[in-house]
């Protein structure tokens, strides 16, 4: 029987064919803030905005990125034995800001480069009982 | 706002970093009681006690100012305890010169330790999905190195920095720390040696990043006058402290988060973050990056301690490896840098590591720091930086 494929955390980014980050904008400056908050704006001119749900670009460029090669510690839940995964910090265009995410599976980090055009899609973090839970990665466009 | 006139660094004590396994107050009260002996201060005269707090160690951690005066003999001052994560040190000291400023006391003993378990640091224990900390982990696999890494492959991309250029830095404080008594790690290291060590986050190898270390540091501080009523007519001066946090929008990505702010409604603050940081410690002190004889700088990584040459000044953005490479940062050179020999030698003892900086700067400058010293130091300053957006820095002057 397969397993339902569910998000490792709620709220955070939408599942399906175009996966898109879960983000805050504020009503009146248009900040974003990414996670989403709508309890408050972070922007300090603006404490009072309305904050409102919206979703940041699927695309980016690479600002950098390193490769572990060291099991992490708990609570990160690690494939036994361990894999080396490679973080990639990524520049969003329209909302000036960086985003980390793992890079995806298949894609090798030796050809990355700061500027190099990457995808958000979804990825498999770890299996548990119930269901194989998903994350965000960054995919060479 | 005007420079204060400074207080004095009375006095100022170590217990020697290592992995000794035993509860953190012992080795805060080993450094407390030194740093007591050099101020030639009792104790019972101390009025205002500044603990820099550690997380690791339970309930006595999170009131580590409490904990070490109940272990020194309860004797009525008012305690502070301050978290500031790795600049936890510089908070509790800024909580001690602000009391004596402000005239409410004249002496006070600032202390921090820490007993650190081994391997990475990883976030408080239990289901914490609403903790950035935790969540980083859990989510992203993103330990203290891999921000470590994604800093040095961008100064490798941007700046075209190599990996020999960051064995250099270890090689640098490794030659440094050799006969600093108080530091963990005292051997030669080379750059066969750094390239022989494994991959932690590429392109960051083992001996290049920084290990975890029990440890203590302390400081007796106290106002100009009470220094003079005990005979020390010119001792070394704090002349500033900064605890800045960065202005919105944070536009560089740091532990433990998951994006940095946007910049798209508003516009870049003037200086990024770690600027901000030695700038404000400069502003206060009415002194510049031109005035300081040396620096001790957080170099948790190899490269991240070029980062902070740009950082506090002491060159333009991408000219940290020509400083280095020029031998302006070793001792004996232009603008020696942690001399101490740094985190490199000295492992990361969090709430004392701050404090072990503004040590360092007083041995140098009262010129007894033997065979590390700086010839002729007259201004020194710290930098360092906590998670959760706190910065430090402190400049000691003679």
């Amino acid at each position: 029987m397969t397993k339902p494929k569910v998000a490792a955390i709620e709220g955070w980014f939408t599942t399906g064919d175009e996966p898109k980050l879960l983000a805050s904008r504020g009503a009146t400056t248009g900040s974003v803030f990414f996670p989403k908050s709508l309890a408050f704006s972070r922007n300090p001119a603006a404490p009072a905005e309305e904050l409102e749900e919206t979703t940041l670009g699927r695309r980016g460029r690479v600002w950098s990125w390193t490769t572990n090669h060291y099991q992490p510690p708990a609570p990160y839940i690690s494939p036994e034995p361990f894999v080396p995964y490679t973080v990639v910090a990524v520049e969003l265009p329209d909302e000036k800001m960086v985003v980390l995410g793992q890079l995806a599976a298949g894609d090798d980090p030796d050809t990355l480069s700061v500027g190099a055009e990457v995808e958000l899609v979804l990825g498999t973090l770890f299996e548990d009982d119930e269901a194989e839970r998903l994350m965000w990665n960054w995919k060479l466009v | 706002m005007s420079a204060p006139e400074g207080v004095a660094v009375l006095g100022v004590g170590m217990h020697p970093w290592g992995k000794w396994g035993r509860n953190f107050v012992e080795y805060g009260v080993v450094a407390a009681r030194a740093a007591l002996d050099d101020a030639c201060v009792d104790w019972r005269d101390v009025q205002f006690v500044a603990g820099g707090e550690t997380v690791r160690n339970g309930y006595p951690g999170y009131v580590a100012g409490a904990s070490i005066a109940q272990a020194l003999g309860w004797q009525g001052a008012p305690v502070s305890s301050s978290y500031a994560a790795c600049a936890s040190g510089a908070t509790a000291l800024n909580a001690a010169r602000a009391q004596i400023l402000a005239g409410l006391v004249d002496v006070a003993l600032v202390v921090g330790a820490d007993t650190t378990p081994k391997g990475f640091l990883a976030p408080n224990a239990g289901e914490r999905g609403d903790d950035p900390d935790w969540l980083r982990f859990r989510l992203l696999g993103a330990t203290n190195p891999t921000y470590f890494g994604l800093y040095a492959r961008r100064r490798m991309e941007v700046f075209g920095a190599t990996q020999s250029d960051f064995a250099k830095v270890k090689v640098k404080n490794a030659r440094h720390g050799l006969h600093n008594p108080n530091a963990r790690f005292r051997k030669e290291v080379t750059e066969a040696d750094v390239d022989a060590s494994p991959v932690v986050s590429d392109p960051l190898r083992l001996l290049e990043i920084c290990a975890t270390s029990d440890g203590a540091a302390a400081i007796v501080l106290s106002s100009l006058d009470y220094a003079k009523s005990k005979g020390a007519k010119a001792p070394v001066r704090i002349a500033a402290v900064s605890t800045v946090t960065p202005t919105y929008p944070n536009t560089v990505i740091e532990m433990p988060n998951f994006a940095t702010d946007s910049a798209a409604a508003v516009a870049l603050p003037e200086r990024t973050f770690r600027d901000s940081i030695a700038y404000a410690a400069y502003e206060q002190a009415g002194l510049g990056p031109q005035d300081m004889s040396l620096a001790e700088v957080y170099d948790l990584s190899t490269a991240l301690e070029l980062d902070w040459y740009e950082n506090i000044g002491l060159c333009e953005a991408g000219q940290a490896e020509r400083l280095l490479n020029d031998g302006d940062t070793t001792i004996g050179g232009r603008i020696p840098v942690n001399p101490s020999g740094g985190l490199a030698c000295f492992g990361e003892a969090v709430p004392a590591q701050a404090i072990a900086q503004v040590c360092e700067l007083t041995w140098q400058l009262r010129g007894v720091a033997g065979e590390r010293q700086v010839e002729g130091a007259t201004a020194g300053i710290s930098v360092n930086q906590g998670l959760f957006g706190h910065g430090s820095s402190v400049i000691a002057v003679r």
